[in-house]
Parts: structure tokens; C-alpha cells; sequence
């Protein structure tokens, strides 16, 4: 809606019929707050709420939006993404988590990023779909990380609509006494089943993860795709590799087809009972030789269980682009320029993309901030950090508090214990003097730093400084702290 | 060495040359100072192959000295350096008083002693890198092994910078590894001044294992702006420049 939106605290409701009733179909927070639920007439809605803000519900727009969110959420997170239909997204992100910092890293990120474009989102990781689908609607606020050990006695509080059972099964057992899921399990199965089907069963049991629930991972259907069906499941490591590369060839195949090259591959495996194991990689440039693709793909294989073994294989290239041919150097007069995008390809692929780095200068006097972070094949910037102070190898983060004897303004410490060790200081060098950074924070205004290299008598060099100018209490506590050690 | 008959050199070549097998000879880095050069086999430090820096006393933890020492060797090639690491303490700005210009750094950020030494491993094998430096703790023999074949047969320099948690741990160095040889970099007090300060700080370096070679110490003043370790003047017996307080061993 844009600009027009009505604002977050306006009670809103989309209305949709339900038979030939006009029935509230979804609520915002305010109209929640207002004592709206779903599933209310809408005339009774428009009755209790003043100023109630109406729109018709469009299902298929919703459905949509919501797709398009997944295939999104595919080529950021993790390759096993598919819709539970109207309202959640499911992904599988085993093996992925640690690519974002862990779980919980990775949550918050998304967190972060559909906030950006204006969106709320309630995200659990949990060890069963079951579970994640129950907690992210009950209980995520707005994320959580479910261990492994605490599944059980996490979903026996919960109430039993968190179970997706369909719409008439909550109210005929709340009816017999059930309100939460523990009690619902420790119920006898038979008597449940007669009454109600085997899927209270079902539900249940995939929730405590005692059965597994696999799903179709979407595939936009424009992307480089190729699938390969074994008659017989395969299961030995080398054969997988061998199939990896031949699902390759074909891909790079049509990838030349469509003139583009592999930034981000997926390779699924279908299990012969049903589960699905992926494996993902990426590369720093668009890529279409099928050896550095099958390599990158092979260097993943041990991670993959192939339990039973291996029906069908599929390699998906979800993030392609074109790919510019550029000519070699010659040789004859610049020098030559070593590609190193493989190397960088390979271990990204193992220790992650922002565990690769190259740093460069920032133009700051205080230390912590003189260094950034930049893509490890970013353009070189050939500046470097100005040579003439002396800067440590080792820099302490956060600077360690010390004992010192010193004389004040301007003198370096005679002697400072550090780390429970008593040093005497035989040479020292100083002071520089660093000043706060005020046009970046109101707080560094006045803020001062006294900077001094000093030996002790064994010839060990540290960095100290003195939070403060010696005089003035506004300029810093005057405590001292040690920053960083001198080759 | 000098004084062995034409014959024994002779034999040792044929001998170095079977045991090369495929490997491509890869030559030398010297460090331009004639008392370490002369001591290394080959007349410096063998390029393709794994060497081990650790630092003495208090520079076995911070490993402070160890990282400025391969920075300054590192300096002296061309091309990109990888280093891995897993504590966040390196300083850039010292690595590029070193000598090592920040655009050529790539670094690999490993959480674990196993998955560094694996970036390590990639690494020399690429061979598209003029070296690979990692902090590592541990280094067996059959790790250290696989990192010396990968090195000998890409020619890239790997250094194993050996740096632990604690002092006790560091007993470690004594264990045997693959390395063609092995450093340890002890902090020294600075060269003297004519006034009160800090001068150009000193190491002393010790050739603790090499292959092939002897056992060596040295005193020397640390790397230049240009990765370069220079002999005190006393030591090479010349008077000191009193000019600009800067000592060098080779005019």
C-alpha cells in the first residue's frame, strides 16, 4: 500500500467469506488487542471495534507473496525452503546454521533483514518441523533456538492448536479436557484414533520427532536444473562423486546454453526413506568449469548421510549469472595476476563466506577502528596505514586494565603488573597522543588517550595507554590499560 | 661445508636429486643478511616447503615476534598471502610496517585447530599464493607431514606460526615434525639510544631445527619497512651510525 498504509496501531482485519458467511480471516496486533480473533463474523467485528479498518483478503496475492518470499529466503539461507500454507515458511537448515554464526545468529539475521523491507516475522529452529511450527507460533518472540535435549518438555506446554491438526479436531478435544500437547500424548493412542483418525497420531509424533516429515523443496522454475534417478539407491562415496560429476557436466552444459555461470549450487539427495540431505555451495564469481564445480561439490560429500542409500540426485543452480569472458594477460607487459577466486571458493565453502576476509586501513587515530573487513576479492585500494608510529602485531580487545606507578602528566609508568606479573619498565617511548573521535559520538568528546611503548627489563615491548590526560577528569578515568604487545 | 672435497658435493647433489623424485627444485628466499644465509642450506630460507616460527618465553602465547618474523619473510615475495587464524589479536597495521602491503592478506578465519590446518593444507596446495602462514598449536608429524608434500609440490612458502594458550603447553615444540626447519623468535632489549626511548627493537633468532643444516643463534634488529632483519653493528664489527639512530649490517 505504500505511503497509504494505514499505521501500525490502527486495528485492522482482512474479511474473506467463509460458506456464505463474512467471517474475519486475520487480525493485526491493534484489532487483537481490541478483542478481535479470527474466525469472528465481521459484522460483530465492525460492532465491537470503532474505526476499524477493513480490506477484503486475497488469498491468492497472499500465496503469491508468500512464494516469492520462500524463493528469496532459498537463495539466502538454505536450500530446503518450502510454504505451509497461508501463513509460514518452512527450511530445513541443517548443516547451513554455522555459515551464519549458528542458529541463533542465523534467526536474528533473518530477523533483521525482512524487518528491512517491512516485514514481521516469529522464526523457531527446532529439531522437528513439528516442533519448529508449534513454538515459532506460541512461543517465539521473536526468535528461538530449541536444543535437541528439551524438545519434549518445550512441547508438552504447549496448546494443542500449535499441532496443525484441521480446524473441527481442537474444539471436540478441548471439549473431552485437552488444553496442551503433553497431555494429549500421554494419552492412550486407541481410544483417540477410534474417535478421531490416525492423525492426532501423526501430528504428534512428528512433533516429538519420532517420525520423520519430509517435503518438496520449491524449485523456481527458471533456474538450471538437473536430476538424475537411480535405479538401484547408491550409497558408496566414490560413486556419489561420480554422479556429481556427471549431474555437472549437464549443468554447466545448460548453463553455456544460456550463456550464465553458477554463483550458488544445491545439491539434493533423496533418500530411499524419504529424507532429504543438501548440500550447498557458493562461489565468489560466476563459474562454469565443471571440474572447480565438482570439486567444490565433492569436498561436501562427507558431510552427507546417505543412510539406506540414495534414489535421486539433483543439482540446482539457484543463483546464476552471466558470465564475462576476459582476456588473459599476455605476459609480455603487465605482470602476471594469480587467480586465487578457486582457493577462496573452496575454503568459503568450508569455514564460511565472512570467516574470509582481507582488512583494510580506515582513516581513524584510534586503534580498534583503524581496520575494516573487505571481500577477500575485493579491488585492491593500495593505501596502507600511515608507517610512522609504532603499532603492535598483537592488540588486546577490549584493552586490559592495569596496575601502574607513574607519575603524572606526562610520564610513562616505572613499573605495571599485568595478568598478576609485576614488570619493571627499563626503555619507554611516548606519548601519543589519541583524541576522541566527536564528530562520531557525543561521548568522545573531551576524550583522551596517552599511548606509550615501553620495554621491561627482559626486553618485552607492550603498548599502554592512560584513559585520560593526566589533569582533567573529564578526558578519561586516568586508569591505565594495556592495548596491545610489540614484537 | 666449504671444506668438503668436489666429490662429497657431488654426491650430495645426486642424492638431493633422487630425493627430489617429480618435485621441481624450487630455490631460495635469502634473508640478505650473510650470517643467517650462509648457515641454511641452499643459501637461505628452501621456498616449497613448511618452516615453523614460535616465539620464546611470553612470545609462545602472544606469538607477537613469531607473526612479525614470517610477515617480514612473507614481505619479500610477491603475490597474495593467506593466513589463517583463530584469534582475533592479529594487528594489521604492524603486519604492513613489516613490509606486507594489506592488499595482499587474505585472511581465513578457522574456528578450530583441525579446520585451520586444513585452510593450510588448501592453501599450499593451490599454488597460486606466494605463502601461507596459519597459528596453529598443535602440529603432529602426519599433518605436518601432508602440509610439507603440499608445499613442495605447489613451491609456495608455509609458515606455522606455533602459538599456545599456555606456558606449560609449550613443550610441544620439542615433538618432531615434517618442517625443514624450525625458528624460535625471543624478544631482546632494544638497540641502545643516545637519548631516553625506545630504539629498533631487537630479536634474538634461533635456527632451531633445519634440515639438512645446523643449529644457529642469532642476534638481529627486526624486520625494516621492507620485511628486512639486519645484523647489530657491533656484531659485524662497524661502528654505529649515530645519524638517524638506525643500525645497518649490509651498506
Amino acid at each position: 500500500m505504500g505511503a497509504n498504509a494505514p499505521s501500525l496501531d490502527t486495528p485492522l482485519v482482512l474479511i474473506g467469506h467463509e460458506g456464505r458467511r463474512r467471517v474475519v480471516l486475520a487480525a493485526d496486533q491493534a484489532a487483537r488487542r481490541a478483542g478481535l480473533s479470527v474466525g469472528m463474523p465481521a459484522t460483530k467485528a465492525q460492532a465491537l471495534v470503532e474505526g476499524l479498518v477493513i480490506f477484503d483478503a486475497d488469498p491468492e496475492a497472499d500465496s503469491v507473496a508468500l512464494h516469492k518470499l520462500a524463493v528469496w529466503m532459498q537463495r539466502h539461507y538454505s536450500p530446503l525452503v518450502t510454504v505451509y500454507h497461508p501463513d509460514g515458511l518452512v527450511l530445513d537448515i541443517t548443516g547451513v546454521a554455522h555459515l551464519f554464526g549458528g542458529e541463533d545468529a542465523m534467526l536474528k539475521e533473518m530477523i533483521r533483514k525482512l524487518a528491512a523491507v517491512g516485514c514481521g516475522a516469529r522464526l523457531a529452529a527446532a529439531p522437528s518441523y513439528g516442533a519448529a511450527h508449534a513454538l515459532a507460533r506460541c512461543v517465539a518472540n521473536p526468535t528461538l533456538v530449541l536444543e535437541d535435549g528439551k524438545l519434549a518438555t518445550a512441547l508438552d506446554l504447549l496448546p494443542i492448536t500449535a499441532l496443525r491438526l484441521t480446524a473441527e479436531l481442537p474444539p471436540a478435544l478441548k471439549k473431552m479436557g485437552f488444553e496442551r500437547i503433553g497431555e494429549l500424548n500421554s494419552t492412550p493412542r486407541a481410544p483417540l484414533a477410534l474417535r478421531f483418525g490416525s492423525v492426532i497420531g501423526i501430528r504428534l509424533d512428528q512433533a516429538y520427532g519420532r517420525a520423520s516429515e519430509p517435503f518438496d523443496p520449491i524449485i523456481p522454475p527458471e533456474v538450471p536444473h538437473v536430476r538424475r534417478n537411480f535405479a538401484e539407491p547408491i550409497g558408496a562415496p566414490e560413486t556419489i562423486a561420480r554422479y556429481v560429476g556427471v549431474l555437472v557436466e549437464q549443468l554447466c552444459a545448460e548453463l553455456e546454453v544460456k550463456g550464465l555461470g553458477a554463483r550458488k549450487l544445491d545439491l539434493l539427495f533423496y533418500r530411499v526413506d524419504n529424507r532429504i540431505e543438501a548440500v550447498r555451495v557458493g562461489t565468489s564469481r560466476p563459474v562454469r568449469e565443471v571440474r572447480r564445480l565438482t570439486k567444490l561439490l565433492c569436498d561436501q560429500i562427507e558431510k552427507i548421510d546417505p543412510g539406506f542409500g540414495i534414489e535421486t540426485m539433483t543439482v540446482t543452480a539457484f543463483v546464476a549469472e552471466p558470465l564475462v569472458y576476459r582476456a588473459a594477460a599476455s605476459g609480455l607487459g603487465e605482470p602476471k595476476v594469480e587467480d586465487v577466486s578457486a582457493l577462496i571458493d573452496t575454503l568459503s565453502n568450508r569455514i564460511g563466506e565472512s570467516q574470509l576476509y582481507r582488512l583494510a586501513p580506515v582513516e581513524s587515530e584510534i586503534p580498534e577502528r583503524a581496520v575494516k573487513r573487505v571481500a577477500p576479492l575485493a579491488p585492491a585500494g593500495g593505501q596502507s596505514w600511515p608507517a610512522h608510529w609504532p603499532r603492535p602485531s598483537r592488540l588486546l580487545d577490549p584493552p586490559e586494565h592495569i596496575e601502574t606507578v607513574a607519575l603524572l602528566p606526562d610520564h610513562p609508568p616505572a613499573a605495571f603488573t599485568w595478568r598478576g606479573l609485576r614488570r619493571r619498565v627499563a626503555r619507554a617511548d611516548g606519548p601519543e597522543r589519541i583524541f576522541g573521535e566527536w564528530w562520531k559520538h557525543e561521548a568522545e568528546l573531551a576524550a583522551v588517550r596517552d599511548y606509550f611503548q615501553v620495554e621491561d627489563e627482559a626486553g618485552e615491548r607492550y603498548w599502554l595507554f592512560r584513559a585520560g590526560d593526566g589533569e582533567d577528569l573529564k578526558t578519561g578515568s586516568q586508569k591505565w590499560f594495556l592495548h596491545g604487545v610489540f614484537a | 661445508m666449504s671444506l668438503a672435497p668436489p666429490v662429497l658435493d657431488a654426491l650430495r647433489q645426486k642424492i638431493r636429486r633422487i630425493e627430489a623424485g617429480d618435485r621441481v627444485a624450487r630455490g631460495v628466499l635469502p634473508f640478505g643478511v650473510t650470517d643467517i644465509d650462509e648457515r641454511l642450506p641452499g643459501g637461505g630460507l628452501a621456498l616449497g616447503a613448511l618452516h615453523e616460527v614460535a616465539g620464546g618465553a611470553n612470545g609462545a602465547l602472544d606469538g607477537a615476534a613469531a607473526a612479525l618474523f614470517a610477515a617480514g619473510i612473507l614481505a619479500r615475495t610477491h603475490g597474495p598471502i593467506l593466513w589463517c587464524i583463530n584469534r582475533r589479536d592479529l594487528f594489521a597495521p604492524a603486519l604492513a610496517h613489516a613490509g606486507l602491503h594489506p592488499d595482499r592478506v587474505i585472511y581465513a578465519e578457522a574456528g578450530s585447530e583441525k579446520a585451520i590446518l586444513a585452510c593450510f593444507e588448501e592453501g599450499l596446495r593451490h599454488g597460486g599464493l606466494a605463502g601461507v602462514v596459519a597459528e596453529v598449536a598443535k602440529l603432529p608429524m602426519t599433518p605436518s607431514r601432508r602440509l610439507q608434500l603440499a608445499a613442495e609440490s605447489s613451491g609456495t612458502i608455509g609458515i606455522a606460526i606455533r602459538r599456545w594458550r599456555r606456558q606449560t603447553e609449550a613443550t610441544d615444540f620439542g615433538q618432531p615434525t615434517a618442517s625443514t626447519t624450525r625458528w624460535r623468535v625471543t624478544a631482546l632489549p632494544a638497540s641502545p639510544l643516545p637519548v631516553p626511548g625506545v630504539g629498533r627493537p631487537r630479536w634474538l633468532v634461533e635456527l632451531i631445527r633445519a634440515r639438512a643444516g645446523e643449529c644457529a643463534d642469532f642476534e638481529v634488529e627486526a624486520c625494516d619497512q621492507e620485511g628486512r632483519i639486519a645484523v647489530p653493528a657491533k656484531l659485524v664489527h662497524r661502528p654505529a651510525q649515530a645519524d638517524d639512530g638506525r643500525q645497518r649490517a649490509i651498506a
